[in-house]
């Protein structure tokens, strides 16, 4: 299994190949259109990110010390960048998720969709994703 | 027509800036207009040449302030028509106009049992202030139905209105579809049940003559940084009758007349409502806007606006899968609308990156939005200083969101 910072210079370099924000959209599109599907019993209101101007789902389990993460969402460049999120921390270990830095997402030019005013969830995301991680660690310590 | 948008572009400084290398198109008015130099001049002559405390000094900038301040406040009383400019209150925009009358005519005149009555359509300013209330005074919240049109059920409201009514609160012309409610209408029939009327004038005051001794409604609420003045100053009409039976909504400085320890009496109107240092600066950069509105003239601008609003209404309909959300027979300058099935979400990011202003999402209506059962909408809303070529660039835009996600 990639490294987290594996992963990222992997998306940075994607991204590389574009050189105006159109190609880059209809690629965070092609993403969104790509994601692996949720489980329907995962698409309910408990598993809604709030803070977010179209609905996001995430679902989380714990197999073999790794997180598993699966998500969706109503608005396809939001699934597009569920994907990338997914892609770089589903399948790693807690510790690995809690510590990254994610420097990626202003490397791709994506940084805007971090501001909180732009509410799409992108930084509650990460924060849930984060907290999953967390849980899952404490529980296993507790274990 | 006698209406030079280009030369009226041209006072407003911000408009001539690109947004990724294209010419700002700016579609969100219906959140914030833009500022007019003379408005930006105002607040810096202000700061440079006038700051002061009013009402206060006997010193000469004090009484200059002063004097500005209250000439500001004659000249949109009489902007508005008010039959006195004490009836006039300054708050720092509509929503705290509604919470001054939800907490002050609200604690005096509204009891057990009675009801409230506001419409399917309104802004959650206009509906949250009376939530609060009805609970505190257990009292009930009545909402006028709307149909698929994005228009009041008149029967339906005149059915709501009983002698237990203590208010009806509706907003002129609604945020998230345009639709222009029949105040009049509304006010007439509530005043033949002795019930007082709330107008929301937020989205209406920029586009037309608003004339409160006319229309008779006993509250009109609305704010500057919608009909191109400052942001955090608004005001609030108020019929004096019931003003001068409201209790205080703010204590501090300026509202009192006389305070000890034992028991303090309170200063007269328009000050009773306006504790503490008023925005001096906000006051006067409004007075401009509404002095540069008069300049103009409200009827050229509502006839170029209503022009605008047709062609951008007939332009966006030519655009297959559009759906324009609200099409009531009385509405202007705003346009909601989705594009096939695309989110909102999804078209305001990429219309952003064209270097269009639009608003997307619920528009602070969220109950607005549950009874049409979409998500939101997309937002396009225009004023006078924008014109047909930019509606072409907003159309331009939808069909490229159009090619990218379909």
């Amino acid at each position: 299994m990639m490294k987290i910072k594996e992963i990222e210079s992997q998306i940075v370099e994607e991204f590389d190949n574009f050189d105006d924000w159109m190609d880059k959209y209809t690629y965070l599109i092609e993403m969104g259109k790509s994601l692996p599907l949720i489980e329907n019993e995962f698409k309910i209101d408990n598993n809604l990110i709030s803070g977010c101007q179209s609905k996001v789902w995430l679902h989380a389990s714990y197999e073999n010390g790794k997180v598993i993460f699966t998500a969706d969402s109503d608005a396809i460049i939001t699934k597009g960048i569920i994907n990338l999120l997914i892609r770089i921390f589903s399948n790693q270990a807690p510790d690995d998720i809690i510590n990254a830095d994610l420097n990626f997402i202003s490397e791709i030019g994506l940084q805007e969709h971090l501001s909180p005013t732009r509410s799409n969830g992108l930084l509650s995301m990460i924060k849930q994703m984060k907290l999953y991680a967390l849980v899952f660690k404490t529980k296993m310590q507790n274990q | 027509m006698n209406f030079d948008v280009n030369k009226i572009r041209k006072d407003f400084p911000i408009l001539s800036q690109k947004i990724y290398g294209n010419p700002l198109v700016y579609l969100d008015n219906a959140a914030s207009t833009q500022k007019p130099a003379i408005v930006i001049d105002t607040i810096s002559k202000y700061y440079s040449g006038q700051n002061s405390n009013v009402h206060r000094g006997v010193h000469y900038l004090s009484m200059m302030a002063t004097e500005a301040f209250e000439n500001a406040r004659k000249n949109i009383a009489d902007f508005i028509n008010a039959e006195n400019s004490n009836e006039l209150i300054f708050t720092s925009g509509t929503t705290e106009s509604i919470n001054l009358v939800a907490h002050s005519f609200g604690r005096k005149f509204i009891s057990e049992g009675d009801n409230i009555i506001i419409s399917t359509m309104e802004h959650h300013s206009n509906i949250v202030p009376w939530q609060i209330l009805c609970e505190e005074k257990n009292a009930k919240l009545s909402v006028i139905p709307i149909n698929e049109e994005g228009e009041i059920d008149f029967e339906a409201f005149g059915k709501r209105l009983n002698e237990k009514t203590g208010l009806v609160a509706i907003t002129h012309v609604s945020n998230a579809l345009g639709t222009v409610n029949p105040i009049k209408k509304i006010i007439d029939l509530a005043h033949s049940f002795d019930v007082p009327v709330l107008i929301d004038g937020a989205q209406g005051i920029s586009h037309f003559k608003v004339d409160v001794s006319e229309l008779d409604c006993d509250f009109y609420c609305f704010s500057a940084h919608k009909m191109f003045g400052p942001m955090g100053i608004g005001a609030l009409y108020g019929k004096e009758k019931y003003l001068e039976k409201m209790l205080p909504y703010k204590a501090g400085g300026e509202m009192i007349e006389k305070v000890t320890f034992e028991k303090t009496t309170f200063n007269k109107l328009p000050f009773k409502f306006e504790a503490g240092t008023p925005n001096v600066a906000g006051v006067l950069g409004f007075n401009a806007a509404i002095n540069y509105l008069k300049e103009l003239s409200i009827e050229k601008t509502s006839a170029y606006e209503s022009e605008l609003f047709k062609y951008a209404t007939i332009a966006l309909q030519e655009i297959e899968g559009l759906r324009i959300i609200g099409t009531a027979k009385e509405k202007i300058s705003i346009i909601s609308f989705l594009i096939g099935d695309i989110h909102p979400f999804d078209a305001g990011t990429i219309i952003d990156k064209t270097g269009i202003a639009v608003r997307t999402g619920h528009h602070c209506a969220e109950p607005l939005m549950d009874r049409f059962q979409i998500p939101g909408t997309i937002r396009a809303s225009f004023v006078f200083y924008n014109t047909k070529e930019e509606v072409d660039s907003l159309v331009k835009s939808i069909i490229m969101v159009k090619n990218m996600f379909e």
